[in-house]
C-alpha cells in the first residue's frame, strides 16, 4: 500500500468531480476482481450462475418441495405417481434403520446406536490435544472392549447377537477404526524395518510391502473369504468379518508403511547423527526424534490413506457384508421400494462425506497447528 | 544327465503353480469326511446355518426391520421345523455368488438354500449335492409391448440388454447362434442401471431369469406395457445345496421339500394341518404321523411334517407369500396334476 498524502492547496483548481473509485475490497469488490474482470469473464460468469441456479432450482423442487417424506405400509403408489419429478424419502424414512444397522435384532437397535456414538466420542477425543496422553491408548483400548461388548451381547442380560447379523454404518466404522488403528503402528514399524541394517528384518520387510501392494484389496478379500477357510482344519472357522479385517489391516498396513517410510526418508542425515552423538539408543533416537518429526511432514498422504480406506471398507460387500452402503443397496431390493436408488445412494453418500470431510478440515487444522514452527 | 532348460523350468514352475492349485482342492475332499455328519452337528449346535443370497426380490431379503424374508429363506425355517420343532432356530449367513460354494466346503454354511442352478459340473467337483429343485427357472426375454413383438424368434437385429459374466450372456450368444438370430448386446453389469437402460429403450429386450424378469416387470409403474415372451432358452433348476458325505441331512431337505409339494396336493395348509390329522386318507395320516413311523425314519420327530407346515405352510402358500406378489407365476412350478415339474415321490 502507498500511501498517498494530499497536499491541499487553495491554488490549485477545485478537482473535477469524478465518480467514485471501483471498489477493491470488500465482496463486491471480490466480485470485481474475480469474477466479472472482462467480458469474456462476466460471460462465463453469468453462463455458469444461470446453470448454477436453475441447477439448483430443479434440485431443490426434486429434493424438498415436491418430496414425498413418508408413506404409510410400504404404499409406494404415491411416490410413484411423482414420476421422478420429486424424491421419495420415504425409502430412507422406512428403511433407516436398516441402513444404519442392518440385520441387527430390531429391539436391540440400540446397542449398534450406542456404539456408533461411541465411536464418533473416540475420534473427537483423540482428535484433542490436550488428551494426547499416554492414558488415551488406555482409553481406546477401553473403548473398544466397550463397543465388542455390546455388539456381541452374551452378558448383562443383553442377548448374544453372532457377528453375521451385524451390518450398516456400525460395520464400516468397524472396519476401518481398527483396521487403521492396527494398520498404523504395523505400518510404522515395517517402515522402520525396510529402513532397518539387518538384511532378515530388512528383507521381511520389502517382502510384506510388495506382495501386499502387488494385489488388489478385492484379492485379498478374496483370498480370505474363499481360500483362507479352505486351509482351516475341519470344524474351525475364524470368524468372516475377522478374516475381512484382517486383510483389510495386512493392506493399510503396506500402504501406511510406504507413507511413514517417505516421512523417514525426507529427514536430514544430520537429525540422526544428532541423534547418536547424543548417546541415545535406537528406540530412543526413534521415538524422540525421528518419528515426532517424520510423522509431522506426512501427515497430508497419512489423512489420503485413511480416507482412501474408510470408503475401501466397502468393498467388504463381494463377500456378503452388509456394511453402510451393502445395507443402503439391499434396502432397495424389495419390490415396493425398487427404483428409489437415488435417495438411497445421496443418504449413503452424504454419510461417507460428513466422516470424509471431517477427517479432511481436521488433517488440515492439524498440519497447520504442528507446522507452525515452519512458517515463515 | 538331463540339461535343465527353460521347458524344464517350465514343466516344474507348472508342477508347483499345480500344487498351489490342487492344495484347496485337497482340504475340499477332506472336508466331507471329516464333517460327514452334519446332521448331528446341527442337532449338537442347536442351530442351521443356512447360506442365502445377498439379497434379490422374493427369494431372500432382510425388510425395513432386519428380517429375513422369502421363497429360499422359507426353505430355512421349514428344514429347521423338521429338525428342531421350531422355524427360528436359523442363522441366516448372506452369500455372494462367488463365496457360496467355499462357505458350504468349509462348513461356514450348512445348507445352501440360495438360488442355485444345479449343473452337473457343480455337482460332482465341488464337493456338494443338491438336494432338492425348488424352483424351476429359466432365462427369457422382455419386451415393451409396443414393440409388437410375440416371439423370441422375431428378434432379429434387436439390441439385447444382458448382464456381463453370468451364464446368462453364454445362453444368449449359444441361442443365437443355433436359430441364426443376429442380435446387438448391450452388456450393462449392474441390475439397476440394466433396467434403466432397457426402460429407457436402450435395448429392444431385456433377458435374464424369467422370475428376474417378472420381479422387474412388476416393479415398473405399468407393468402391462412389458411382455415376456414365451421362449424360455436355457434350463436353471434352482436347488438347495448341501455338503457332499451325509446323506441323512440331505435326505432331512429333500423330504422336507417333498412335504411341502405333498402338502399342497392333499390340501393341507398352515390353517387346516391340526384338523387334516383327522383325515381319513392313509398317506395324509401318514404324512401327519397320526400312523406309521415316517418321522423316525428321517431320524426326525414324527410330527415333524405338522411343525413344517405349522411354520410356513404348503409349497403353494411358501410361493405365494413371497413370488407371487413379485409377478412369478406358477409356470414350470406347478404341481405334477397341475401340469407342472414339482412332484413328490410318495410318503410311504
Amino acid at each position: 500500500m502507498s500511501d498517498i498524502t494530499l497536499n491541499a492547496s487553495a491554488k490549485v483548481a477545485e478537482a473535477v468531480p469524478r465518480s467514485a473509485p471501483i471498489s477493491q475490497v470488500g465482496f463486491v469488490g471480490w466480485l470485481r476482481t474475480n469474477l466479472f474482470s472482462g467480458w469474456l469473464s462476466t460471460a462465463v460468469t453469468l453462463a455458469l450462475g444461470y446453470l448454477i441456479i436453475r441447477w439448483a432450482i430443479g434440485f431443490v423442487d426434486w429434493a424438498i418441495i415436491n418430496a414425498v417424506w413418508s408413506v404409510p405400509n410400504n404404499q409406494t403408489q404415491a411416490c410413484r405417481d411423482l414420476r421422478g419429478t420429486g424424491a421419495c424419502w420415504a425409502v430412507v424414512t422406512e428403511k433407516h434403520r436398516f441402513i444404519l444397522f442392518g440385520t441387527y435384532p430390531y429391539e436391540e437397535h440400540w446397542r449398534p446406536a450406542l456404539c456408533i456414538a461411541l465411536f464418533v466420542g473416540l475420534y473427537i477425543v483423540s482428535a484433542m490435544r490436550r488428551f494426547w496422553r499416554k492414558e488415551l491408548a488406555l482409553i481406546w483400548v477401553g473403548v473398544l472392549t466397550l463397543i465388542g461388548v455390546l455388539m456381541w451381547g452374551g452378558v448383562l442380560g443383553m442377548p448374544y447377537v453372532p457377528q453375521e447379523r451385524w451390518g450398516g454404518l456400525v460395520i464400516t466404522l468397524i472396519l476401518a477404526t481398527f483396521g487403521l488403528a492396527l494398520a498404523f503402528p504395523l505400518a510404522v514399524l515395517v517402515a522402520l524395518g525396510r529402513r532397518s541394517k539387518l538384511p532378515a528384518i530388512k528383507a521381511l520387510c520389502v517382502i510384506y510391502v510388495e506382495l501386499i501392494r502387488g494385489v488388489p484389496l478385492i484379492s485379498l478379500l478374496f483370498m480370505a473369504s474363499v481360500m483362507f477357510p479352505l486351509f482351516l482344519p475341519e470344524g474351525m472357522n475364524i470368524d468372516k468379518l475377522l478374516r475381512a479385517q484382517i486383510a483389510i489391516i495386512l493392506f493399510a498396513g503396506a500402504y501406511l508403511a510406504e507413507v511413514v517410510r517417505g516421512g523417514l526418508q525426507s529427514l536430514s542425515r544430520g537429525q540422526y547423527e544428532a541423534a547418536d552423538a547424543l548417546g541415545l539408543s535406537y528406540w530412543q533416537k526413534t521415538g524422540f526424534i525421528i518419528l515426532p518429526q517424520a510423522l509431522r511432514l506426512v501427515i497430508p498422504p497419512l489423512v489420503n490413506t485413511f480416507i482412501g480406506f474408510f470408503k475401501d471398507t466397502s468393498l467388504v460387500l463381494i463377500i456378503g457384508i452388509f456394511d453402510l452402503l451393502t445395507a443402503g443397496k439391499t434396502a432397495i431390493i424389495e419390490p415396493a421400494w425398487q427404483g428409489f436408488g437415488i435417495e438411497v445412494y445421496l443418504t449413503v453418500g452424504a454419510i461417507y462425506f460428513i466422516f470424509c470431510f471431517a477427517m479432511s478440515k481436521y488433517s488440515q487444522s492439524l498440519e497447520a497447528e504442528l507446522n507452525r514452527h515452519r512458517r515463515h | 544327465m538331463p540339461q535343465f532348460g527353460p521347458s524344464f523350468m517350465r514343466t516344474m514352475g507348472a508342477a508347483a503353480l499345480g500344487l498351489a492349485l490342487a492344495l484347496p482342492g485337497v482340504a475340499r475332499a477332506q472336508a466331507p469326511a471329516a464333517n460327514a455328519n452334519t446332521f448331528d452337528a446341527v442337532r449338537a449346535r442347536g442351530q442351521l446355518v443356512c447360506g442365502v443370497n445377498t439379497g434379490l426380490a422374493g427369494f431372500a431379503q432382510p425388510d425395513s426391520q432386519g428380517v429375513w424374508r422369502g421363497f429360499d429363506v422359507d426353505y430355512c425355517r421349514a428344514v429347521s421345523a423338521a429338525i428342531f420343532g421350531d422355524p427360528n432356530k436359523v442363522r441366516y449367513v448372506p452369500t455372494t455368488a462367488q463365496v457360496r460354494f467355499t462357505a458350504l466346503q468349509s462348513g461356514e454354511v450348512d445348507v445352501l438354500s440360495r438360488n442355485t442352478t444345479w449343473t452337473l459340473s457343480r455337482d460332482t467337483a465341488l464337493g456338494l449335492d443338491f438336494a432338492a429343485t425348488n424352483f424351476f427357472d429359466g432365462q427369457g426375454f422382455m419386451v415393451k409391448s409396443a414393440l409388437g413383438v410375440k416371439s423370441a424368434k422375431e428378434l432379429e437385429g434387436a439390441t439385447i440388454c444382458v448382464q456381463p459374466g453370468t451364464t446368462t450372456e453364454q445362453n444368449l450368444s449359444d441361442w443365437a447362434r443355433a436359430n441364426r438370430i443376429r442380435f446387438t448386446p448391450v452388456v450393462i453389469e449392474r441390475l439397476e442401471e440394466i433396467v434403466s437402460a432397457f426402460v429407457a429403450g436402450r435395448c429392444d429386450a431385456y433377458t435374464t431369469d424369467v422370475s428376474g424378469l417378472a420381479a422387474t416387470r412388476s416393479a415398473q409403474p405399468k407393468p402391462d406395457d412389458y411382455l415376456i415372451l414365451p421362449e424360455v432358452i436355457s434350463k436353471e433348476p434352482l436347488a438347495i445345496g448341501v455338503r457332499q458325505g451325509d446323506a441323512r441331512f440331505a435326505d432331512v431337505v429333500r423330504w422336507t421339500h417333498f412335504l411341502l409339494l405333498s402338502a399342497e396336493e392333499f390340501g393341507i395348509t398352515q390353517a387346516n394341518v391340526d384338523q387334516m390329522a383327522n383325515d381319513p386318507r392313509p398317506e395324509v395320516q401318514r404324512i401327519l404321523g397320526k400312523n406309521g413311523e415316517l418321522g423316525k425314519m428321517l431320524g426326525l420327530d414324527n410330527l415333524w411334517a405338522v411343525n413344517v407346515i405349522k411354520a410356513v405352510g404348503n409349497y403353494s402358500e411358501v410361493f405365494d407369500r413371497s413370488l407371487k406378489p413379485i409377478g412369478i407365476q406358477r409356470g414350470p412350478n406347478a404341481l405334477w396334476t397341475g401340469g407342472g415339474l414339482q412332484y413328490s415321490p410318495p410318503f410311504r
